[in-house]
């Protein structure tokens, strides 16, 4: 598969931000379930202060790779080093520098907002002064420091999420794990959320690692590796990914598009792919192939569209895979 | 050890806060065993007088000790299930995935299930003049020090079950198909005396049997002839006290090994 290259070239890359140290270094990691492979062979590393982002369809890997890495099922195969210490040896050590923010709420809704970071920071062993420095400062951080007697349960959902993180953070983690921290968030608190994130690694230094299948938000990771059925496609930054796409990306739709295909080839040379029902062609100086293409074949043609590729086309031209193949529905009410 | 304290402790206050904040859970565990108690102690009082059982004894007499553990067993359920709805409702995974070992985790919830447990049993007691049952201050001691072991026993159990199961209707299967019957079968409700010899020994080999035991040994300290046949309490506290740690180690055993999903 053409991602290999890729692959290979990221891994002897070292990012610039690694230069302070390693926050993940995983090899060869694997996973299996009762009957199918989650992961496999998943070899790469994150660098102290990065933001990194797994991007990948549901069902690629990443909430298995997540759960792995916030220590939440025990590992199979493989090594994996976290902030320099073994997930597998040193579990406790490793927890104690996570933060983890789950994709579903984990707050107890029957509690305050304090409640909860209370116990929180009990059981990562803080208490007395600091528990009320820390969880005041966090508050006050994310702007929630006249909710903190109010019932996790009356909150809005934004807010939750807000709590979620506030949480995550109260015990000073160096590294913050978040699983599709987007899931539920409106455009807005998505981008006030990921600022927020920016803003953390810059004003803390924490290293950020996240999973998602948003284009914008994988966009805005300093570089991104892409799952697919359980191996890593690529693992580079999002500009270079979409370097690596020859040109412009050109999308047919037509009624039969196995026959325009072939008749393309013999006619311009070029080979595209079929993926959806659509051919897609990955051409420099796209706008000059749309208008021969429509000279020649308008009349078998209903629509072309061409553009600058996107991580969605990094994704279809690493795999040949649409990129939201089963949920495409699901995935534009989102 | 002050972290673990510090952990488990953690886990118990929030149980506790819980409940407070759900009064129904206080009346259904509370209630209850109240009316079966009522109904079925006045009720059988007059007709049914099981072989075996002492003369100097009313039935409702008899029954009260059952009807403690009874109660026992209903917060140990009530708690248990809170375990299956934390897991659902995803509190368990912020925990699972915190500095804490899996033995302290359960342990802060086998606690706080044993407390709230005992609180409503020193409840059913307070109440035991009101049935014309008069327990002396020692026999109030010994009875409550005995549901400590039963309730931290009963709740272990809950939690073994509670960490392999997804939800909650499976829990209420497991619960009339185990619980109950562990619990029919411990001299609750009727004495091991008088049983058919097949159910005289399922009842021999129920542990709760011994734990049943030792509570109305305890609860009738001063009519030691009232008890009836049951198994000397000091083999009785120590079979009770040996099944209340082995349910717990085998909770964290179960724990260790499920997955967190």
């Amino acid at each position: 598969m053409g991602g290999s290259a890729i692959l290979s070239s990221a891994a002897a890359a070292a990012p610039a931000a690694a230069a302070a140290g390693l926050a993940v270094e995983c090899t060869a990691l694997g996973f299996r379930y009762a009957e199918r492979d989650a992961l496999r062979d998943v070899t790469f590393v994150i660098g102290r202060g990065e933001i990194f982002g797994f991007l990948g369809p549901n069902g690629g890997g990443k909430t298995t790779l997540f759960k792995i890495l916030s220590t939440l099922v025990p590992m199979q195969s493989g090594t994996a080093r976290i902030l320099g210490r073994d997930l597998r040896g040193d579990t406790i050590a490793v927890r104690r520098a996570l933060g983890v923010v789950f994709q579903r709420p984990s707050l107890d809704a029957k509690l305050t907002v304090a409640e909860n970071l209370r116990h929180h920071g009990h059981l990562y062993g803080i208490t007395g002064r600091r528990l009320k420095d820390r969880a005041t400062a966090m508050l006050k951080r994310l702007a929630l420091d006249d909710r903190a007697d109010d019932l996790v349960e009356t909150l809005s959902g934004g807010l939750q999420r807000r709590v979620e993180l506030a949480k995550a953070l109260l015990h000073e983690p160096q590294l913050l794990l978040l699983d599709e921290p987007s899931t539920g968030l409106d455009p807005a608190a998505r981008r006030e959320f990921s600022n927020y994130l920016a803003h953390l690694r810059e004003s803390e230094g924490v290293t950020i690692v996240l999973t998602t299948h948003y284009m914008e938000e994988a966009e805005r990771c300093d570089r991104i590796g892409i799952l697919h059925e359980g191996a890593l496609a690529a693992i580079d930054r999002p500009t270079t990914l979409k370097a690596e796409v020859g040109g412009d990306v050109v999308a047919i739709q037509c009624a039969a598009p196995e026959v325009l295909e072939r008749k393309m080839q013999q006619r311009f040379k070029v080979k595209g792919q079929i993926v959806g029902g659509v051919i897609r062609v990955e051409r420099p100086r796209g706008h000059e192939f749309v208008r021969d293409v429509v000279d020649v074949f308008g009349s078998e043609i209903e629509s072309v569209t061409f553009g600058k590729p996107t991580l969605e086309d990094v994704f279809v031209h690493l795999t040949g895979h649409q990129f939201f193949a089963d949920a495409k529905g699901a995935a534009e009410r989102d | 050890m002050g972290e673990m304290m510090l952990q488990a402790g953690t886990l118990w206050t929030r149980e506790i806060t819980r409940f407070v904040r759900q009064r129904s859970r206080l009346f259904g565990a509370l209630l209850q065993p109240l009316v079966f108690w009522a109904l079925l102690g006045a009720g059988l009082n007059g007709s049914f007088r099981p072989s075996g059982m002492p003369a100097a004894m009313s039935y409702a007499q008899y029954f009260y000790p059952g009807v403690i553990v009874l109660v026992l067993l209903f917060t140990a359920i009530f708690a248990t299930i809170s375990t299956v709805e934390d897991r659902k409702q995803g509190f368990l995974q912020g925990v699972l995935v915190a500095p804490i070992s899996r033995p302290t985790v359960v342990l802060g919830q086998a606690l706080g299930g044993t407390t709230l447990a005992l609180i409503q049993g020193i409840i059913f007691l307070v109440l035991a003049p009101l049935a014309g049952i008069h327990l002396s201050i020692a026999a109030i001691i010994a009875a409550s020090l005995m549901m400590v072991v039963i309730a931290f026993a009963l709740t272990s159990i809950g939690l073994v079950i509670a960490w392999r199961i997804e939800s909650t209707q499976g829990f209420h299967a497991i619960m009339n198909l185990i619980l109950i019957p562990i619990w029919l079968l411990s001299g609750a409700f009727f004495p091991l005396s008088g049983a058919p010899r097949w159910l005289a020994w399922t009842m021999r080999l129920n542990p709760l049997t011994y734990a049943m035991a030792a509570l109305r040994r305890g609860l009738y300290l001063a009519e030691p002839n009232a008890i009836g046949s049951t198994a000397p309490i000091l083999s009785s506290v120590a079979i009770a006290i040996a099944f209340a740690l082995f349910a717990f180690l085998l909770a964290t055993r179960v724990a260790r090994r499920a997955s967190a999903t």
